[in-house]
């Protein structure tokens, strides 16, 4: 059994994963700080949690493809996303994006008000509230926003299909190996990956509920 | 000695902010009832809330200005802000908690010896008791040097031991501490004990300030009178029938524009049959009797009065010897009777 599929999507998942952790912080931050336009924002911010993968994963090719701006843009590094694991990557971290701003964004709000009301009138930095209570206070949940992210970007399908395809050994991930396997006629090799897919699926969520990181109250 | 200065509006969907205040070494309490704007009044000093217009100012030192659009942020205006429920920084133990702000670790120790807690210098909030974590918060805002002291119901979450000593604490300090304070409070003994001037808030707008001592003797609306705890209040009418109560009374002189009354339960005087009828005797019908720790309260209403209102029903406050058969008639002592136009 050729597991590069394995590899592959851990790759993908690690990349998308570190990304959205950067982009969905500082966004996080920003919304909430927002005094208008919230709710505006934060719904374009959610929407590829709403839009079907295809949607998604055309838009993306829209954006990056070799005719895009950006695209012609990293042509000149000699970079290329359609049909590469980056471009997976990328797909992953569009798709995966607004459970991180989400989770991160509902633990940062979960902060007691007052704590932060009082650091300011103790005459902290906006900068040093952030980094010394607030995201100690938001930990647990940025924690499991992460394994979340993480978690969806594994299972992501449509829009990697769309923009990276399904090269054997470059860009075929587990879930599309699924796919490719039971339209193959191989029911076999999908059982496999099916059973690797629950498997570790259900020991990122048994794990997420026993860190004690994730279960300690400030309280 | 800098003085405070706080003329506010601020307008929350139905509800109307209006402060005015000027407070210089004194110590201030802002009384009122829940919901009347004292605590909004202070978040709008230490710049948590922002008001629509107005000027705060604390001695040459401008917070807000709005008609020269100066409205300085909360960290930069030295204004220290006790919580109501302490506000520490939870993830931090006592230590960083005051180290975080003074950024000086010999000046933390320094007042963690002074507050007594530097038993608790490793703990975090949550296994700290709340006198403890009262005195870090304490200790904490000190570490600021505010140059003005705000305290919201510093006392609401600790037992009654803790209060009387805590409150202690706070005196001391205030004593030692050179600048204006304001303290939120509800109970009327807790700002008799622990400041010189008093301001009730009534419903957003901030009305009858004046010094302790003539507040309690002389509050100057019903709506004071009942915060100093006065329990008995009624409507009086031109020719002095206290409508609620169901008795005539004998009005001063000068009574025109006299519009209510109000007399303290511990004040009544119980006397003989033979005053019956007389003005501001009553003919005492018992309604309820509570014994209170070191009181009875004796609940009751004139005899025969058909009024319906709350304030029909007046209470007598006298020593637990006091057997309910023998108060037949109260008389309300004319001098101590209090007289309000609003």
């Amino acid at each position: 059994m050729d597991l590069s599929p394995l590899w592959i999507t851990f790759k993908i998942s690690l990349v998308a994963t570190a990304i959205v952790f950067v982009t969905g912080l500082l966004l996080a931050w920003g919304v909430t700080n927002l005094k208008k336009g919230k709710a505006v924002i934060d719904a374009v911010l959610s929407l590829p949690l709403v839009l079907p993968p295809t949607v998604m994963g055309f838009l993306i090719l829209i954006s990056v493809g070799t005719n895009s701006f950006i695209g012609k843009f990293l042509d000149t590094f000699g970079m290329k996303l359609v049909f590469t694991w980056q471009g997976a990557s990328v797909a992953a971290a569009v798709v995966s994006f607004p459970v991180m701003y989400r989770g991160i964004r509902g633990a940062l709000e979960q902060v007691n008000p007052t704590v932060v009301q009082a650091g300011r009138t103790l005459g902290l930095s906006e900068f040093k509230i952030m980094r010394k209570v607030m995201l100690p206070m938001a930990a647990p949940g940025i924690l499991a926003s992460v394994v979340l992210s993480f978690a969806r970007c594994l299972g992501e399908f449509g829009a990697t299909l769309m923009v990276a395809g399904n090269i054997p050994g470059k860009t075929r991930t587990m879930s599309v190996a699924v796919y490719t396997a039971m339209q193959g006629g191989d029911r076999e090799l999908a059982y496999k990956w099916v059973a690797i897919i629950v498997a570790y699926s259900l020991i990122i969520l048994v794990v997420m509920n026993c860190l004690p990181v994730l279960r300690r109250s400030h309280r | 000695m800098k003085t405070l200065k706080v003329d506010i509006r601020k307008k929350c969907g139905d509800f109307m902010l209006v402060s005015k205040l000027e407070t210089s070494s004194d110590r201030f309490a802002l009384l009122g009832a829940s919901g009347s704007g004292k605590t909004m009044t202070l978040k709008c000093i230490a710049g948590i809330e922002k008001p629509d217009e107005g000027y705060i100012a604390i001695g040459d030192h401008v917070l807000f200005d709005s008609s020269n659009k100066i409205n300085l942020p909360a960290r930069e205006r030295k204004v220290g802000y006790l919580f109501q429920d302490y506000a520490l920084f939870p993830n931090m133990t006592a230590f960083e908690n005051i180290n975080i702000v003074c950024r000086d670790e010999a000046r933390t120790k320094e007042l963690l010896k002074k507050f007594n807690i530097e038993n608790c210098a490793d703990l975090k909030p949550s296994k700290m008791s709340g006198g403890q974590c009262q005195r870090v918060a304490l200790a904490r805002m000190l570490a600021s040097d505010p140059e003005v002291i705000l305290l919201d119901e510093p006392f609401s979450a600790l037992d009654n031991y803790m209060h009387t000593i805590i409150e202690r604490e706070i005196m001391d300090i205030l004593a030692e501490f050179d600048g204006p304070s304001v303290l939120v409070s509800h109970d009327r003994n807790e700002v008799y004990r622990m400041c010189d001037t008093i301001g009730v808030m009534d419903n957003g707008t901030l009305i009858d300030v004046q010094d302790k001592e003539s507040f309690f003797k002389h509050p100057a609306t019903v709506a004071s009178a009942r915060l100093t705890g006065c329990k008995n209040i009624t409507a009086v009418s031109k020719d002095g029938f206290a409508s609620d109560w169901g008795i005539k009374l004998e009005l001063p002189p000068s009574s025109k524009s006299i519009c209510y009354a109000g007399y303290r339960a511990h004040f009544f005087e119980r006397v003989e049959e033979t005053h019956k009828g007389e003005p501001g005797v009553f003919e005492v019908e018992v309604e309820r009797v509570i014994d209170d720790t070191f009181s009875r309260v004796i609940v009751f209403r004139q005899k025969g009065n058909a009024s319906e209102s709350s304030d029909s029903m007046l209470t007598y406050i006298t020593g637990k010897e006091t057997s309910v058969d023998d108060v037949k008639f109260l008389k309300v002592v004319p001098e101590k009777l209090m007289f309000f136009e609003v």
